[in-house]
């Protein structure tokens, strides 16, 4: 063992230090220790899909409260489920780290409005909304419906106006989708598998 | 995927090739190392990189992006002149026999029909001989010079290990052993299976590409068996189920299709769309196309559809060509369209070109995005310095942002990769005022629909008949919607044949798509969801995952479609008699003391139909059997061919070099304008491609702390090489140009990217992972797609994001 | 003890004897490189698990991000590219983090009574509520894991998910790896899974694969299969571990010392430690360190 004289007082120094207060009944700690406590044993746990790839892991979501009517369910941790077929309570880097997209600062919480050349988002309501672009929607396709090609022939639809629909909403938002959309005789209409 | 996730723990030798699992699926990609692990399968990767798939390969070989169908045809040709195919499955399960038309032909690159003005094709000649009887014509003996598997070794037997090894920059040995390995799988109790991704579909050939792959599998028998099949590994979590759906721009749900306009006649387009049988005794499962799209017409316009009115045929819209996304972004960029709807989808982020999409979308008179992140397509019209250098004040386009829900908030089902519908709860309450996507379509479309009510308008009667039964209108429930995608009968249905016996009263939930009616007494509104919530419940929400057969089928996980079959052409595992080619891993077989068929899947077969009745297992197919002859299905060819990308190193195609037709694929569609924007190897001597990376999921999970802070900044791949030329250190910033922009990154230097022996020169290949922007919580980085070609595959017109051309420099200092 | 959930074996800088009556199971983890496709899962779900909120930094040019260990990364996964044949790139994922040695170094070295603890399972773990921000750990790690935190002076680890353990239930990285390459059980079984997963990689043509399980610092509780077991250095791992030269005079030569002649030495320390508190006291011994 080679060790230089510094070293060495350093040894000393620390090894008397803190040994000798321990001995000498002068611990700067007083409580005993105890391993953290397991921060999931009464929250509440839900059944959910990961909204990510394709591989479709299940994962186990864990709010805050029993789902009282007066305990707000705040998403406090999520992970995988063991009982799941495929993902076996694995999850990747991504779907380890879905609480952040829950919690992201960057979620969406009212509806806003951008007016023409303006450089902001103003705050709107729900209703103002939808009454704002039913309007334009409207007259669009009021002023640009296809009934008949130039062959005369019957077609009944709207290029005019399009829509991209979601590739993480569900089969349920994706079939009414697809049922406004044709309704109005859209046909500028892909989702994300286009891509 | 024609398999599912687990079963590629029964395979032998799994082939990643045009995906990179271990990083786009990590959780999927566990069924490899299970399968290496207690399989002793072995793992090889075809990749332009070493990626983390490769590093845990018994096998890696690199490839130059672009180049796939040169390296499988090469294979094809390999297996052919080996002799190393399943000789009975081939003979007994696929075209081999058919005879070709005799007019078919190829000739220096191009097939018969093209038309260089139109970029296409007129596809008369690629059809098979028929007889009298309407049936193909076929020669069993193969010796016909017409027949499949002449015309397809003469068309591969060109892609020799010299040309694919010219070609693709894979050194020949490592060509060789890859077809050495795979070829072991011809024999019935080795099975292979091909998992691929993005890494296939978006290039100008992408669909051909995955045609060769499968043309491989179907040639080793691999296609029906457990642990083989084509698997593509989808990207997002409900691109599946969207797909299902139809949402796309020529689809209705289930894939069927929508009526071009010259189709005027609804009975000629049904019966277009039901094919008679091309062989004898063969089911040819589409003939019952009416009953689906009656049924859906039926879930959609309730008692407003009816016989007299062909079920409100002309209520659908008619199409004149197909308006995909990029044809949309063309029409947008003209000023032929004035209002856009981003529901989920960050197109500013994932359309190719970002600056004609950006032009694009400042054109517009209106844009409503209904998202619950803030996304890069909701603020295009800002500006974000270097990364989205606009003019507010030049942009007059009105912008609506509405909040929605995530994952978490919401009920309701997703269709996985393994074409698995599964249930998922809600959890917590969305934040602010976000509200469930249903529910915004939902306040849409009633306000649009009131509107029509009080003052009329272009043809309100498909709007103001449409159904919506929903409990409470402005918030249709997931339950409700579940339930009529999977649909209910509107009369009694009865037994065809036995009109006594009835099968679903009136007002029950289906129990499945045999049970449809094209008279109108049944809705549905999805055919192949139908099944999914039957009178027993919501089976989607199924959570047994008990493998009575242990090799991973647990069909009562949930609910696969179609009827809850996990493996795709189940029956082609099983040889003509019936019995499985691998006892071992047996999905169905021939019960001949019941007189059906039964195993550890639902049989995707005739259930009743006796191995002597000689039907195929191809159901879907009129012939009853696989093809290897696309006939008239593919835009660019019945046999894929390989074409340099649209953005090429090479000036010429090395399969055609003195044919400037045959250099880029012939069939591609480019819009008038983006010819100039191609760039040329001169200029941008480097091939670049686009990519996921592990540690991100698209342009989402920027927005994630967590993924921020395992990968935090943008940056750029590059190998030594061209590195060492070029005067770059890792962790030097560089410029990679394209001829539509600039953006710039960190780059890493790597042994990963290797530079590659192409016709006899180096070709350097620039990797550039996809998911930063100047939304989030990482650090702001460009889009990349700021780079891309506005161009597709010729025909999904998948942009091709995987081959392009650039070029790379060093800066000094950050601006 | 009565409270504890988790039986103690070792306690730092306390002479009293740990109760040794009841025998529990040996845990362990085992990393199977030969299996990581580094993805990070592992990174974010000791993260979430664990709470912590990392900053958002800079790539400097390679996949490993953060770029080192710290106060909020307490596993990191480390990337090599290597070429063990010519022509034969290999690149060598490793999950890097506490070996929870048998013989641990940082308790041996640790001066504040209770800061470090090791469980009859082997998991060592520690307390930062008695941690005096010495620093003393971390030179006396043999794997440089232990890393001082900017925010409160105290030293992180990983803690092998104490609190996981404790109520039966396996460590949030073991839990969240997607191909499998992390497994948890008693150490029994992971030294057989091992050798399962070594013969595995001789079929494969990995001639020299073995485990890594150093007998120097007593064997570990977080063991890896190596494709190179005769080369650890490829993977960033030290070929022998030992515990510092350091920390075996202190427990052997100094202990032994007259306590009357070392009353001195502590209250001079103790009398430092209450005026400058322990930023002071950590950055001094960071700074002789430095000079050492």
């Amino acid at each position: 063992m080679n060790l230089s004289r510094r070293q060495f007082f350093k040894v000393c120094a620390a090894g008397a230090g803190t040994t000798s207060l321990a001995l000498l009944g002068f611990s700067p700690d007083a409580a005993l220790a105890e391993v953290r406590a397991f921060k999931l044993a009464n929250a509440t746990e839900t059944r959910n899909t990961c909204p990510y790839c394709s591989v479709g892991c299940g994962i186990l979501i864990y709010t805050l409260g029993d789902r009282s009517k007066n305990a707000h369910a705040e998403v406090i941790h999520i992970e995988g489920d063991p009982d799941h077929p495929v993902n076996r309570g694995t999850l990747c880097p991504k779907g380890a780290g879905l609480l952040d997209f829950v919690q992201s600062e960057n979620r969406l919480k009212y509806p806003e409005y951008r007016a023409p050349n303006s450089r902001e988002w103003q705050r709107i309501t729900w209703d103002d909304a939808f009454t704002r672009i039913a309007r334009l929607m409207k007259e669009d396709r009021d002023a640009n419906f296809v009934a008949t090609n130039e062959a005369g022939q019957t077609v009944n639809r709207w290029l005019s106006t399009g829509m991209l629909a979601a590739s993480a909403s569900s089969n349920e938002t994706g079939y009414l989708t697809h049922k406004f959309a044709r309704s109005l005789g859209m046909l500028a209409f892909d989702n994300q598998a286009r891509v | 995927m024609t398999n599912h996730w687990v079963d590629i723990k029964n395979a032998d030798l799994i082939l990643i090739m045009g995906g990179n699992a271990a990083e786009a699926h990590p959780c999927g990609f566990k069924w490899v190392t299970e399968a290496k692990a207690y399989r002793k399968a072995r793992l090889i990767v075809v990749d332009p990189r070493f990626t983390r798939s490769a590093a845990v390969a018994d096998y890696y070989a690199p490839i130059r992006a672009g180049s796939d169908i040169a390296f499988l045809a090469g294979l094809i040709n390999y297996l052919l002149s080996h002799d190393k195919i399943h000789h009975d499955y081939v003979r007994s399960y696929t075209d081999f026999s058919f005879l070709v038309k005799a007019d078919f032909g190829f000739e220096n690159g191009i097939f018969t029909g093209y038309d260089p003005e139109k970029h296409s094709y007129d596809k008369a000649s690629w059809g098979y001989q028929l007889g009298d009887d309407g049936f193909v014509l076929t020669d069993p003996t193969l010796q016909d010079p017409r027949c499949v598997y002449q015309l397809m070794k003469a068309h591969y037997a060109r892609y020799t290990p010299e040309m694919v090894s010219t070609i693709c920059g894979t050194p020949q040995d490592a060509f060789l052993k890859v077809c050495e390995m795979i070829a072991e799988t011809s024999a019935s109790d080795r099975v292979m299976t091909i998992m691929y991704a993005l890494g296939w579909t978006q290039h100008s050939q992408g669909s051909q590409m995955i045609r060769t792959g499968a043309m491989v599998q179907l040639l080793l028998g691999n296609i029906g068996k457990p642990g083989g099949g084509m698997n593509a590994l989808r990207g997002h979590s409900n691109i599946q189920g969207l797909t299902d759906l139809g949402l796309l721009s020529n689809l209705l749900p289930g894939y069927m299709t929508l009526a071009g306009e010259k189709e005027q006649d609804f009975a000629a387009y049904l019966d277009k769309r039901s094919p008679k049988p091309l062989r004898p005794g063969q089911l040819s499962y589409m003939q019952n196309y009416p009953k689906f799209f009656v049924s859906t017409m039926k879930a959609w316009f309730g008692d407003a559809a009816t016989a007299e009115n062909n079920w409100a045929y002309d209520w659908l819209p008619k199409l004149d060509k197909t308006h995909d996304i990029l044809q949309v972004f063309e029409d947008m960029n003209a000023g032929k369209m004035n209002g856009y709807i981003c529901q989920g989808f960050n197109p500013l982020a994932s359309a190719p070109c970002k600056i004609k999409v950006s032009g694009a979308l400042s054109k517009l008179k209106f844009m409503v995005v209904i998202d619950p992140l803030a996304t890069e397509t909701s603020e295009f019209w800002q500006d974000h310095g270097e990364y989205n250098d606009v003019d507010p004040t030049k942009i007059a386009t009105e912008v609506f942002r509405l909040p929605s829900t995530c994952f978490a908030e919401e009920d309701g089902s997703l269709v996985s990769s393994s074409r698995v519908l599964q249930w998922h709860w809600k959890a917590a309450n969305p934040p602010g005022e976000a509200r469930a996507d249903q529910e915004i379509i939902a306040g849409l479309f009633l306000k649009l629909r009131e509107l029509y009510a009080k003052d009329g308008g272009a043809f309100p009667d498909p709007i103001l008949n449409l159904t919506w039964r929903y409990k409470q209108p402005h918030f249709p429930s997931p339950e409700e919607l579940a339930r009529e995608f999977n649909g209910r009968a509107l009369a009694d249905v009865t037994d065809p044949k036995d009109a006594t016996k009835v099968l679903v009263k009136k007002g029950e939930q289906l129990n499945g798509f045999a049970e449809l009616r094209a008279d109108g007494s049944t809705a549905c509104g999805c055919w192949i969801f139908a099944g999914a919530w039957s009178e027993k419940g919501n089976l989607m929400a199924r959570r047994d995952n008990s493998d009575p057969y242990g090799i991973g089928q647990t069909l009562d996980w949930a609910w696969a479609w179609p009827a809850n079959r996990r493996v795709l052409y189940n029956r082609a595992s099983c040889d003509p008699a019936g019995k499985p080619y691998d006892p071992s891993r047996m999905l169905v077989a021939w019960d001949g003391v019941n007189g059906r068929w039964g195993g550890s899947d639902i049989p995707d077969f005739k259930p009743d139909s006796n191995p002597t009745d000689g039907m195929g297992p191809f159901i879907m197919n009129p012939e009853g059997v696989a093809r290897f002859f696309a006939v008239d299905k593919m835009a660019d060819g019945p046999f894929p061919e390989h074409y340099e990308p649209m953005e090429s190193p090479l000036a010429n195609n090395p399969m055609h070099p003195d044919n400037p037709l045959a250099r880029a694929n012939p069939a591609a569609r480019v819009f008038k304008g983006d010819w100039d924007s191609f760039g040329k190897p001169d200029q941008f001597p480097y091939v670049a491609t686009t990519y996921r990376l592990t540690e991100h999921f698209h342009y989402w999970t920027k927005h994630c702390r967590s993924s921020s802070v395992i990968q935090p900044e943008q940056f750029v791949e590059i190998g030594e090489t061209l590195a060492a030329e070029r005067g770059i250190r890792s962790g030097d910033h560089v410029r990679v140009r394209s001829n539509r922009g600039h953006i710039v990154a960190v780059a890493v230097v790597t042994k990963r990217l290797r530079s590659l022996s192409v016709e006899g020169k180096q070709v350097h290949t620039v990797g550039i992972p996809i998911h930063w922007g100047f939304m989030g919580v990482a650090r702001n980085g460009y889009l990349t797609n700021t780079l891309t070609p506005f161009v597709g595959d010729a025909n999904t017109q998948t942009p091709e994001f995987k081959a392009f051309l650039v070029n790379v420099e060093k800066i000094q200092t950050i601006v | 003890m009565a409270l504890q959930s988790l039986d103690i074996q070792a306690r730092s800088a306390t002479t009293t004897p740990m109760p040794g009556v009841r025998g529990t199971l040996d845990v362990a983890k085992l990393i199977d490189i030969s299996k990581c496709i580094g993805c990070k899962a592992c990174q974010v779900a000791c993260m979430q698990w664990n709470d912590l909120h990392g900053e958002i930094g800079h790539n400097l040019g390679s996949y490993q991000n953060p770029q080192d260990l710290n106060d909020t990364t307490w596993t990191l996964m480390r990337f090599f590219e290597v070429e063990p044949e010519p022509n034969r790139l290999e690149w060598l994922i490793r999950k890097d983090g506490c070996m929870h040695c048998a013989d641990p170094g940082c308790l041996a070295s640790c001066p504040a009574p209770g800061a470090i603890v090791q469980y009859s399972n082997g998991i060592v773990d520690f307390h930062q509520e008695n941690c005096i921000g010495c620093g003393y750990c971390i030179t006396g790690c043999p794997f440089d894991i232990p890393r001082l935190s900017k925010t409160d002076e105290k030293v992180y680890k990983c803690t092998l998910c104490s609190d996981r353990v404790s109520v039966g239930l396996e460590p949030a990285c073991v839990k969240t790896c997607p191909t499998g390459a992390i497994t948890f059980g008693s150490k029994t079984d992971m030294i057989d899974h091992a050798e399962e997963r070594v013969t595995d990689l001789k079929e494969r043509g990995f001639a020299h694969a073995g485990l890594y399980d150093p007998a120097g610092v007593g064997g570990t509780h977080v063991m890896y299969v190596l494709q190179h077991a005769d080369q650890p250095e490829l993977y960033g791992l030290p070929r022998d571990p030992a515990i510092s030269p350091l920390v075996e005079i202190w427990k052997g030569v100094t202990k032994p010392l007259a306590i009357a002649t070392m009353a001195l030495v502590g209250f001079a320390s103790l009398f430092h430690y209450v005026t400058k508190g322990p930023n002071a006291v950590s950055k001094e011994i960071e700074k002789e360190e430095e000079e050492a």
